[in-house]
């Protein structure tokens, strides 16, 4: 019954040589790449090496000398996981003396190890267990008195400190994997071998434990270790899985595939897939551990309606919620008019459940007031790369890093937000024996962990004023046109003349060279220079004669701004300029926050636009929709989030459908959210938790986990894949099922009897995801949309190779425009937000687990200096005021910061950190300026009024749930 | 929908064209740009804004040039 948990471990990675050597093992003819270690071509024969020390993640390390073998004519017995393969060699790897050899050394391993396998964690799963199997130990002759790590006083405490898994040392074989994958595949090095021979000990940090330590809990030391050693205490406590389900991660945009470890419906543990594109076999501490929010108490499993929000809940059986909604919103619409309701999808839905939200709103509603909450977060992604390029999606996959010569990282913090592509990243930024590690420029108020890490360390840091994004860009682009570094041949052939020439004298203007712009950012003329001279043309040590590939990542710290689109567009511009879009190791990346941000957009969840981008206003594709869906829709953009805010207190917009997005904490200006939401009539929230968007709500309808549903999510690369039910929906039906009750409800009907139908319907009615079916995805892993006639089966990994989407790329004048934001007397520092490695967004799920014990609170970060004119120290409060509102955190003085820059996290709702952020959004898409927010920042001795005024409608709302719950366990 | 708001927003979006060469180009991109993105109600009232001198007076020139040159394309379609 264990089988699923055996996966073929070649012992060593794969070469990537095109270069082939043939050779036999045991008699056995067989063709590897040139570099292929002899253990890993025996597994290409179909032979498997006894080994301990070696595993396919990791770099062969020859210390366990368990993977013996003899090559003819040479002497000794070579480690098969360090020796290459070679032509003609002829390898044996099974003998008399082998045997004896190995079984020497499984002794020596076993007089130090408990012979307790029986009631061992890790009965069943291994590799210590196997090998002594494999090897045929009979005795251990040395007996097991002598010096010992396991017995009486020698054996140490376990280290329980970190919550998700257990280290005992006891059972530790000294292989070395653990404190390798926190190197090779982490990147974090928080592990070490402490003490010499015998006294050879793993140590986390400086030896107070895993928690005290750099150990960032990502568990890819537990993944590898072959004992019982570190182990997940679900497994503790559950023992081994009965079966497993391929899944995709519900937190980042990265979207890693996981192996669910279940026994029933029971979650034993997530194992990162190692087939899995995204990750290849990688994780976080959010995906792998932090999970358990799927079964938390708080979950609500019961549908609840009331009359107002001064009302208690009161629990109703679904075909009640479902038919006061309905009759609800078409009350309104009676009232107030067809425009006066909409919906908002999110990005931590699925596809399917996204689509038929739009749908809903479009066909049933008959309006297209739907947006998404990607439009406060990538909304200005995509008009910026719409508009230069033609579509609105990241061009590489994550692997394509491997192949970057200079890395620029703007506005993100992949080690924190991405973390599984942030340990891919400072892979390609270590380098290897092989290759030197590529050129790192960060743009950034703050000093992210990439800036200076272990082995890694930034070339060129150009730590800007917030809200200097456009002037920063375009400097860089300065320097690239006065100095003569573009890519005249590559423009030329791919990119619109006119435009170009445009562009190019915009640029080319000394008010746009970084000397004059560096009274804007605040960042020295020569390193603007420097870093464009390396982005063009890569570190000095550049092999002649190759092609520099430099790659941009961005996050929010580009969208979440006033000029957000115009900063989108002069990236496009930058990269275009130097021929760096088409080819691996390139290209414009959008590191997306929440796991289908992409997947939202790409499903029609914009007001403006149906699936596949297409606008609303051209009549044939909304013909096609007509066609399909049996009704006629309206072809007038709807409202945006925003503009919903306004309209209700306006008194145009009453009644809203929200579905698995939580506008109150997330959404800028809380306060004039709060209020909108409270002008309307009827507020449907379907959710997983009471969020703060509920305790405004009139109707709530159970949400499901992504445990819970079957579905497909989209990733930052374009890549679609499964989310497979794992249990039942706690509350009875997935989120698509319950959309589809409130449309049947409307008087729209929907029959789909699986979310592969509405993929299917998607499929037939958009052209980039023609080619994509279930049928596909299950087969295949993923599928990389385009994915279509004109594409590879398995769809398009690099976009626009040959020519760019919309025919020429288009250069764009990126014109320098200051924000409202600006520093005064009254408001002297600059606010920006960012989120943090153990929590997710609002946290409604993180919060929800043992992550808290990294990150229990939103605290500002402030700089010494800041902190000291003001009398302010660390840990003690502090009151932020904006223009916007007021809130009290505590203070962090970190010289992370630069003076004249505070930072929090809105991580936790009673922090407030959205009562502070204002109205100020992208000029394009009205995507909120979360990033900057002129405020004031002093000493305090007691929460703001904000923040006591929300423990009170917390309290009382808190309270009109356990009413209705308490109503029900009473009857 | 509050007309300031709505002013300030035609406000921003015509500091981004007015760095195209040329002034037609810029004219039809402020003009375009609302026409694809803003709903009806927010069009409707930004139109009227012309007619309100207080108003219009807020409006950058090319806003105030745009909605004039291009106010049919801007009036909501029937569906």
């Amino acid at each position: 019954m264990l089988e699923h948990l055996k996966n073929t471990d070649c012992g060593t990675p794969a070469s990537l040589s095109e270069e082939l050597v043939t050779l036999h093992i045991d008699g056995r003819e067989v063709t590897v790449p040139k570099g292929t270690s002899l253990m890993r071509a025996a597994v290409d024969g179909g032979i498997k090496v006894p080994k301990l020390c070696a595993t396919d993640s990791l770099e062969p390390f020859g210390s366990c000398r368990l993977c013996l073998v003899q090559v003819e004519g040479r002497k000794g017995f070579p480690a098969s996981c360090t020796t290459p393969a070679e032509a003609g060699m002829k390898v044996r790897t099974q003998s008399p003396q082998l045997q004896e050899l190995r079984k020497g050394v499984m002794e020596l391993y076993i007089s130090d190890h408990p012979l307790d396998c029986l009631t061992c964690s890790s009965n069943g799963d291994c590799e210590l267990q196997d090998m002594a199997g494999v090897v045929g130990l009979r005795e251990v002759r040395y007996g097991m008195d002598g010096a010992n790590h396991f017995k009486g006083e020698a054996r140490a405490e376990v280290d329980t400190s970190n919550p998700y898994f257990s280290y005992d040392p006891s059972k530790c074989i000294v292989c070395n994997r653990c404190v390798r994958a926190c190197e090779e595949t982490q990147g974090t090095f928080a592990l070490t071998i402490s003490g010499r021979g015998f006294e050879s000990r793993i140590t986390a940090g400086q030896g107070d434990g895993f928690m005290a330590s750099d150990c960032v809990s990502c568990g890819a030391c537990v993944q590898a270790c072959p004992t019982a050693t570190l182990q997940e205490k679900t497994v503790v406590e559950l023992g081994q899985s009965e079966h497993s389900e391929i899944t995709t991660c519900a937190y980042c945009g990265v979207g890693c595939g996981f192996k669910a470890e279940m026994k029933g419906e029971q979650v034993v543990r997530m194992v990162p897939w190692k087939d899995g594109k995204a990750n290849e076999g990688h994780a976080c501490v959010k995906g792998r551990f932090a999970w358990g929010y799927a079964t938390h108490k708080d979950r609500i499993t019961q549908p609840m309606i009331r009359a107002k929000i001064t009302d208690p809940w009161r629990e109703v059986s679904w075909e009640e919620a479902i038919g006061h909604a309905a009759s609800e919103f078409r009350r309104i619409q009676a009232r107030h008019g067809r425009d006066s309701v909409g919906g908002i999808t999110s990005s931590r839905c699925t596809n399917e459940e996204t689509y038929l939200v739009q749908k809903l709103i479009r066909a049933a509603f008959g309006n297209n007031n739907v947006d998404t909450c990607a439009r406060v977060c990538h909304s200005p992604t995509g008009y910026g790369l719409g508009q230069t390029y033609g579509t609105s999606a990241g061009t590489q996959t994550f692997k394509s890093v491997e192949h970057s010569d200079v890395i620029m990282v703007i506005g993100a913090n992949p080690t924190a937000a991405h973390p599984v592509f942030g340990s891919r990243m400072k892979k390609r930024l270590r380098g290897d024996a092989r290759r030197a590690g590529a050129g790192l420029i960060v743009i950034d108020p703050r000093e992210i962990e990439l800036v200076n890490s272990p082995h890694v360390k930034a070339d060129y840091h150009l730590q800007l004023r917030p809200g200097t994004n456009v002037a920063m860009i375009t400097a860089l682009a300065h320097v690239i046109v006065t100095e003569g570094w573009l890519a005249d041949a590559y423009i030329d052939e791919r990119c619109d003349a006119k435009s170009f020439a445009q562009w190019k004298e915009f640029v080319a203007r000394p008010e746009n060279s970084p000397e004059a712009t560096a009274d804007i950012t605040g960042v020295a003329p020569e390193l603007v220079r420097g870093a464009a001279r390396l982005y063009a043309l890569g570190s000095a040590d550049h092999p002649q004669g190759r092609q520099v590939n430099s790659a941009i990542y961005y996050g929010l710290g580009v969208t979440e701004h006033a000029q957000g689109s115009t900063m989108v567009m002069g990236i496009a511009n930058l990269a275009m300029a130097t021929g760096n879009v088409g080819r691996e190791g390139v290209g414009v990346n959008p590191l997306r926050g929440q796991n289908n941000v992409q997947g939202s957009c790409d499903m029609g969840s914009f007001p403006h636009e149906l699936p596949g981008y297409r606008h609303i206003s051209d009549s044939i594709t909304r013909a096609e929709f007509e066609g399909a869906w049996g009704v006629k829709l309206s072809p007038e953009p709807g409202l945006r989030i925003p503009n919903m805010f306004e309209a209700a207190l306006e008194g145009s917009f009453m009644g809203l459908y929200c579905e698995g997005e939580d506008i109150v904490q997330s959404d800028p200006n809380t306060q004039h959210v709060t209020a909108a939401l409270s002008a309307m009539e009827c507020v449907v929230v379907q959710d997983i938790f009471l969020n703060e968007t509920a305790k405004y709500a009139h109707v709530f309808l159970p949400g499901s986990s992504f445990m819970e549903k079957d579905g497909t999510f989209t990733n930052a690369e374009r890549r679609i894949s499964r989310v497979t039910q794992l249990m039942q929906p706690l509350a009875g039906y997935a989120d698509w099922e319950v959309t589809q009750l409130l449309s049947n409800a409307l008087g729209y009907p929907m029959n789909y009897g699986h979310p592969r139908e509405i993929m299917a319907e998607i499929a037939a009615l958009t052209p980039t995801f023609a080619g994509v079916s279930y049928e596909k995805i299950e087969r295949l892993g993923s599928v990389q949309w385009p994915c279509n006639e004109g594409t590879e089966e398995a769809g398009t990994s690099i976009m626009h190779k040959d020519r760019f989407v919309r025919g020429k790329g288009r250069f764009i004048i990126t014109q320098y425009v200051a924000t409202d934001e600006k520093v005064t007397q009254r408001f002297p520092l600059l606010l920006t937000t960012g989120r943090i490695l153990s929590q997710y967004n609002v946290g409604a799920q993180t919060r929800r687990t043992a992550n808290s014990q990294w990150h229990g609170e939103d605290r500002l970060e402030i700089h010494p200096h800041d902190a000291q004119d003001r009398g302010i120290r660390d840990g003690e409060w502090v009151g932020i005021e904006s223009r916007s509102g007021q809130t009290v955190l505590r203070a962090t003085v970190t010289e992370r910061i630069q003076p004249g820059v505070v930072y929090t996290t809105f991580h936790f709702p009673e922090s407030g950190a959205n009562v502070i952020t204002t109205d100020s959004s992208d000029w394009a898409t009205n995507c909120p300026e979360y990033k900057v927010t002129a405020v004031q920042v002093l000493p305090v001795t007691q929460p703001s009024s904000w923040q006591q005024g929300y423990r009170r409608f917390n309290d009382q709302q808190l309270g009109h749930l356990a009413a209705a719950q308490m109503e029900m366990g009473g009857q | 929908m509050d007309v300031n708001n709505l002013i300030h927003m035609a406000n921003r979006i015509a500091e981004f064209f007015e760095a195209m060469p040329e002034h037609d180009e810029a004219l039809d991109g402020v003009a375009q740009h609302i026409q694809k993105f803003w709903e009806p109600r927010m069009r409707l009232r930004i139109l009227a804004a012309l007619n309100e001198p207080s108003e219009a007076a807020q409006l950058r020139p090319l806003v105030r040039d745009a909605l004039h040159k291009h106010a049919a394309l801007l009036e909501p379609v029937q569906a």
